[in-house]
């Protein structure tokens, strides 16, 4: 033991390792309230590492040349040893990075976890979520199926829409007039370098961020007004180890479990997580009679497909996308209520949170389909809610009659 | 050891175990994940379907010709040797590193004077033990570049190391031992079969 | 509440509206069974038969029939056709040129090809196929209109011929009828597609029975891991009040 501590000195002095380790675990104090929702951080954090480390292994088999690409996917699921088990762990771990950032963002809204404090918390949290979607664009793209194809040609020629400047920008992002073996590479070189970079950096901050200014909690107090008047601990505060490791151990085997029976028993997932036309291998000649984007897209897509052509131009459509997303930057300052959580907060926001994720999730849907006449204005219909939920924030958060909150945690 | 906190006991014994438990399981999992992931460095079935066994028909190879065969990405030398080259074999043993054929380079039955099975049809990976590369085919005895002594045999043009026609190496080259003999058998007199070892039973060795 | 119960019920009605104008073509269900290795063995064997002629399964290896009970020596005596090594791919000879020219499409691979087109479609078009003299190959199919691929195992089902109802304006192919019978009864041929389509799901992904063994351990051991992960938790937050 002597030993350890000798050496643990040796480093300390050196580096500060334990000063860290006691920073951010031992006396990290979090909230002792937290719950169900609460598991999402730490799984979507284990899950980037398991698409970290099996895509290095699949960059070691897999070809970024569209002769050989498709092949070179089917020579890791069948000549490989354990080829098959990396790819699927990577291609589910890919939808499932979804599931878990869409619960964990969606547990920020019912809480209020933007809110001040927090609000570049938030903001680098929607840059982690940018970032993955264009991970996952690009990543999709590599397989070289008849879904990777026709999916990169429309979301690329999304591009196109932009006035003036919009051909030559979509011919620039494929480096030819078609996707083609040019596009692939790229897109290779960007989904296995530039942008895991980004999202690690991205991590990072979020993380430092965080516990800078401490966790918020389902009651949306703050644990900080109420520290232990000799020690300076907050009071509804527990260590983040033990309490929170041995939790969230809890959580990422409940988790392996979902995992594990879609890896094992159903990589497809019904055509939802790897899809049919992706096993046709790529044809430019030939469009697959329906193509959708992958499930995690689907409500943008839906946004997109709402918005009618106008002045001959599907910038519109375009712009409605793009701001879609980029209104979530701005919820920290269009939430003007005075609780954060969802429990104390009145039934004016209450009805439009559900209208929104009713929405949200009506849309996913709906972009999962062929386009019908029906189905567009059910489209239209979610997409007006969907931004009327963040434009008229500031006024039915600030009418909205909310309950008292209480001095402590509660539960 | 029990410990009061807020009033309530706590069993020691039981954290103990229940961490150790669970750290065990975690470490079996870590393994499980780390397992494929280094299996699947290993040989593919496609590399293991190239450097599967490869049959030569030696039939063609005229005496004191070489032919070459390619197992597993590597030069294999085919030599039929001559009554002439095999008479020579035995008279250089005081300048080889190896002339017994000490060292493991070659399969048991192939531990013999003539490194092979047999005695006219040399079979030699011809990558040289120095740093890899192929040394040339020299049978000209008495070679005008190689010296008058020369027995006839084979010349790294890399760093210029020697061996005789059994692939032994000579003293004073940087090579250190003798050129590897791989597995090999006969499955008939004129069928050379590359990648497996020949059977206990040599029915067929002509020795 | 009631506002969500009435936004899910309007949800519930979207597909069907969505759907209602799509038309809908019946498939047989086909009778996949993987762990009959028998059939997967006569599947492999019409396979390579009568698919491998135009057809390649390029990432497949002969070696890997193996994994349903053949034996090196079976698969190199009687199996081998287009190559000289187990170990090797399934390639064919034709070239994609020439392929092109004679079927006027190239003849897709097939080694997934049950993961794209799904087992029940390819067991109904192989099925399907029926005379129609104003197709260049003679053949048409009822899954597959105008289908490049001529019926390769004619010989077995026999001819078929289309029996016509009205749907409003269309013609639609109702049912197929035999009119010339070929050398086996029409339930032999569907158990000899049946076997056919087995082996395509199989040779989709050969490795998917280890898969689903692999896959039992691994939730066995996450389930034990479990019990332990939960009452070490619980026996730290008991000091947590």
């Amino acid at each position: 033991m002597a030993a350890m501590e000798k050496l643990m000195g040796w480093i300390d002095d050196r580096f500060p390792l334990t000063a860290t380790y006691k920073a951010h675990l031992s006396e990290y104090y979090a909230p002792k309230n937290f719950n169900f929702w609460y598991f999402f951080g730490s799984l979507a954090l284990l899950v980037l590492v398991l698409q970290i480390v099996t895509g290095i292994f699949l960059t070691m088999n897999y070809k970024p040349d569209s002769e050989l690409a498709f092949a070179s996917v089917e020579y890791i699921m069948r000549d490989v040893d354990w080829g098959w088990l990396i790819r699927y762990m990577h291609s589910t771990g890919a939808s499932m990075f979804f599931v878990v950032v869409y619960l964990h963002m969606f547990r920020g809204l019912m809480y209020g976890s933007y809110r001040k404090p927090r609000e570049l918390i938030w903001i680098f949290g929607v840059l982690i979520y940018l970032a993955l979607m264009a991970e996952a664009f690009l990543g999709y793209l590599l397989p070289w199926g008849q879904m990777s194809f026709w999916g990169a040609q429309v979301i690329v020629n999304l591009f196109a829409a932009v006035p003036f400047i919009g051909d030559d920008l979509s011919i620039w992002i494929r480096g030819d007039y078609v996707i083609s073996d040019a596009t692939l590479n790229r897109f290779f070189a960007f989904h296995v370098i530039a942008l895991p970079l980004v999202l690690l950096a991205l991590v990072a901050v979020h993380l430092v961020a965080l516990h800078e200014v401490g966790s918020n909690n389902p009651d949306g107090v703050e644990i900080k007004k109420n520290k232990d008047p000799k020690t300076g601990i907050p009071l509804d505060g527990i260590p983040f180890h033990p309490y929170y490791t041995v939790k969230d151990i809890v959580g990422v085997i409940v988790f392996l479990m979902v995992f594990s029976a879609i890896v094992f028993f159903g990589p497809e997932m019904g055509g939802y997580f790897l899809e049919a036309n992706n096993f046709i291998p790529a044809d430019p000649l030939k469009t697959p009679p329906h193509i959708a984007p992958l499930w995690y897209f689907t409500p943008f897509y839906a946004i997109l497909r709402a918005v009618p052509p106008m002045f001959g131009s599907q910038f519109p459509g375009v712009v409605a996308m793009g701001l879609s997303i980029v209104l979530l930057f701005f919820l920290p300052w269009l939430d003007r209520g005075k609780v954060k959580s969802i429990r104390y907060r009145g039934p004016i926001y209450k009805a439009f949170l559900a209208a929104f994720i009713v929405s949200f999730v009506g849309l996913g849907y709906l972009g999962l389909l062929p386009s019908t006449p029906v189905a567009t204005i059910f489209a239209q219909v979610f997409s007006v809610i969907y931004f009327l939920f963040f434009l008229l924030m500031p006024w039915y958060t600030s009418i909205d009659k909310t309950k008292p909150e209480p001095e402590r945690v509660t539960g | 050891m029990s410990q009061d906190v807020e009033g309530q006991k706590v069993d020691a014994g039981k954290r103990k175990f229940l961490i150790a438990a669970t750290s065990a399981f975690g470490g079996v999992a870590a393994a499980g994940v780390a397992v494929p992931l280094v299996m699947s460095m290993l040989p593919s079935a496609r590399a293991k379907a190239a450097g599967a066994p490869v049959e030569v028909d030696i039939s063609k190879v005229e005496p004191g010709m070489l032919l070459t065969a390619e197992w597993r990405g590597k030069p294999v030398w085919i030599v039929n040797r001559t009554p002439e080259m095999l008479a020579l074999l035995g008279k250089h043993d005081d300048k080889l590193v190896d002339p017994k054929s000490e060292m493991p380079q070659q399969p048991d039955y192939c531990k013999n004077a003539t490194r092979s099975i047999k005695p006219e049809y040399l079979v030699a990976v011809g990558i040289c033990t120095h740093l890899g590369c192929s040394p040339t085919y020299r049978k000209d005895i008495g070679a005008a570049d190689l010296g008058a002594d020369w027995p006839g045999g084979f010349f790294c043009p890399c760093h210029g190391s020697r061996f005789d026609l059994a692939a032994r190496v000579f003293k004073g080259v940087p090579a250190p031992t003798n050129l590897v003999i791989p597995p090999h058998q006969y499955v008939t007199d004129a069928k050379l079969l590359i990648g497996v070892d020949s059977p206990k039973d040599h029915s067929l060795q002509g020795s | 509440m009631k506002r969500l119960k009435k936004f899910l019920l309007l949800l519930a009605a979207v597909p069907v509206i969505a759907f209602a104008s799509e038309a809908e073509v019946h498939l047989d269900k086909a009778p996949v069974n993987l762990s009959d290795q028998d059939s997967l063995q006569r599947g492999a064997r019409m396979f390579i038969n009568y698919c491998l002629n135009c057809h390649s399964a390029a990432s497949m290896r002969y070696s890997r029939l193996q994994d349903i009970g053949l034996t090196e020596e079976q698969i190199k005596d009687n199996l081998l056709f287009t190559a000289e090594k187990p170990g090797e791919l399934m390639k064919v000879g034709m070239t994609r040129a020439d392929a092109k020219l004679w079927f006027g499409a190239t003849p897709p691979d097939l080694s997934v090809i049950a993961r794209s087109r799904g087992a029940d479609w390819l067991y109904t078009y192989l099925r399907g196929f029926y005379r129609d003299p104003s197709r260049p190959t003679g053949w048409n199919n009822t899954v597959f209109d105008k289908v490049g691929m001529p019926h390769v195992m004619w010989s077995l089902q026999g001819e078929m011929q289309p029996v016509y109802k009205k749907d409003g304006e269309h013609e639609v192919v109702e049912r197929l009828e035999l009119v010339k019978p070929g050398s086996v009864t029409l339930a032999e041929y569907d158990a000899m597609v049946g076997d056919l389509v087995n082996y395509l799901v199989w040779m989709g992904e050969p490795g998917q029975v280890q898969r689903k063994q692999i896959g039992l351990i691994v939730l066995a051991f996450l389930a034990v891991f479990f019990v332990f992960a939960y009452y070490l938790k619980k026996e730290f937050w008991k000091d947590v009040h």
